[in-house]
């Protein structure tokens, strides 16, 4: 069960993709972090990752956790962004034969899981094949 | 002056067919295709709603006008699908672009009007001077009860509009709103699905209520159909606009670029808005466009946009709209349908 204060405190990265960089060394870091695991740094700069990519590796859930058991079969992979950063999110509204490593595919604001009929929905990012 | 400055769409890549639909309630899809001028819907995926659509189209919205979100003062959606009783869609769309936390933020509702209705008021903001840029939404994950006439036309879209009064696309020559209390169609509190007044919701309700706006912001601002390249008229099934365009004098060339719902179906809050932004895909400076929007309870309304040389500037920065209905669409079954509109009954 997913607690609205935890969710909310997630809203930057989930919605508008922010991430941070270290002002000393220069590291980003995507979910941003309160302190640079490198310099130990705690001046972190806002920045944003990239909304393209391309598969990296993927995989299709058959068996999922209880959340998402309605989206089953759905697929999964990590992207490498166009700007290094790799993220993992579900890859939606695509045939499964048309997954390859390299396709390009870019980010989309989906609903990722409601908390039943009662409570709150949760939104973030999915990936889209991208032409 | 004041006027569109950024407009994007959103339309989800699922559609079902009107045979498909027919098939299972034992109808006859051919006259139901002649009957309302209609071939299929799209369909909006699991996980896809009001504001997940609504955020889509607005970035696309942000792509053509070039502003950091952080300056928009207002965000509105219209939508009778907002996914919660209680708690803003505005404010998802509004933190998701970055507008937040200095924004006016609302949701409209109001049948088929509540995207129109937000851009009334956005753009009465930015013409007050009050905001520097207002967003207004019309989006819709419209719901037909299964086998009723509805069914076959209640789709999904977005459109988005931001308001500013710099470096605009199609400056506003004139705006008028049309209302009376008319209960043609409506959705009660706990219901899963609208009720409608059948052909009540002709005459008294969608035909004279356009034609009053159509004829008052005519009137108001002095001009004839003649006067304009385009019109958008809102879209419940394709024969309305049609007919209601030629009883007020305008023909099927100034209709058919903006006329998307054939083979898109029934936007609801975003009909007409969506209609205003595929013409405004093909429109060339100096165009006029007159935009009249419906919405059942009851009442219309209407803008009169100028096109400016901007357009040719902003137009490809974005999807088009006839593009994002024509290309990478995934047909539909009906089970598959009623599963991702949540149509089947489960276990707790």
């Amino acid at each position: 069960m997913t607690t609205p204060s935890r969710y909310w405190r997630e809203i930057p990265q989930r919605y508008r993709l922010e991430a941070n960089k270290c002002s000393k060394c220069g590291i980003k870091f995507f979910p941003p972090r309160l302190i640079c695991p490198e310099c130990k740094n705690r001046e972190l700069e806002k920045t944003k990752i990239a909304e393209t990519g391309k598969i990296i590796t993927y995989t299709v859930i058959r068996v999922p956790p209880h959340q998402f058991v309605d989206q089953a079969p759905y697929a999964v992979g990590i992207v490498e962004l166009d700007d290094g950063f790799k993220l993992t999110a579900q890859i939606v509204d695509c045939d499964f034969e048309d997954l390859k490593i390299g396709q390009k595919v870019r980010i989309e604001f989906r609903k990722i899981f409601d908390e039943g009929e009662s409570g709150i929905l949760c939104y973030g990012y999915k990936f889209v094949l991208d032409e | 002056m004041e006027g569109i400055i950024g407009y994007g769409a959103y339309i989800p890549r699922n559609r079902i067919k009107v045979e498909e639909i027919a098939k299972v309630w034992g109808a006859d899809a051919s006259s139901y295709k002649r009957g309302l001028m209609l071939e299929e819907k799209s369909v909006p995926s699991p996980d896809q709603d009001t504001i997940t659509m609504s955020v889509e189209a607005a970035k696309n919205a942000l792509r053509r006008a070039g502003i950091d979100p952080v300056d928009i003062g207002a965000v509105y959606v219209g939508s009778e699908s907002h996914p919660y009783a209680v708690k803003p869609s505005g404010t998802v769309l509004a933190e998701a672009l970055g507008a937040t936390p200095e924004v006016h933020t609302a949701d409209f509702e109001f049948a088929c009007k509540a995207g129109t209705e937000g851009m009334f008021v956005a753009l009465s903001l930015v013409k007050a001077g009050e905001i520097k840029y207002g967003l207004a939404v019309g989006a819709d994950t419209s719901q037909g009860a299964p086998g009723d006439a509805l069914e076959y036309s209640a789709a999904a879209g977005a459109a988005a509009f931001i308001f500013g009064q710099k470096n605009i696309i199609a400056r506003t020559l004139d705006t008028y709103s049309y209302m009376t209390d008319t209960p043609d169609f409506w959705r009660r509190e706990y219901q899963y699905y609208p009720q409608h007044g059948g052909r009540f919701t002709g005459d008294p309700a969608y035909f004279s209520h356009t034609k009053g706006a159509a004829k008052g912001i005519m009137k108001k601002a002095g001009m004839k159909p003649v006067d304009f390249d385009y019109v958008i008229f809102h879209q419940p099934n394709g024969k309305f606009p049609f007919r209601v365009g030629k009883m007020l004098g305008f023909n099927e060339k100034q209709i058919e670029p903006g006329w998307l719902v054939n083979r898109l179906g029934n936007t609801y809050s975003g009909s007409s808005p969506l209609g205003l932004t595929a013409t405004l895909d093909i429109s060339n400076p100096g165009d006029r466009i007159l935009i009249v929007s419906y919405g059942s309870g009851a009442g219309s309304d209407a803008f009169i946009f100028e096109v400016t040389e901007r357009i040719d500037e902003v137009r490809d920065m974005a999807p088009k709209t006839r593009d994002l209905l024509d290309k990478d669409k995934n047909y539909l079954e009906y089970g598959e349908y009623a599963k991702f509109r949540q149509k089947i009954r489960k276990a707790n």
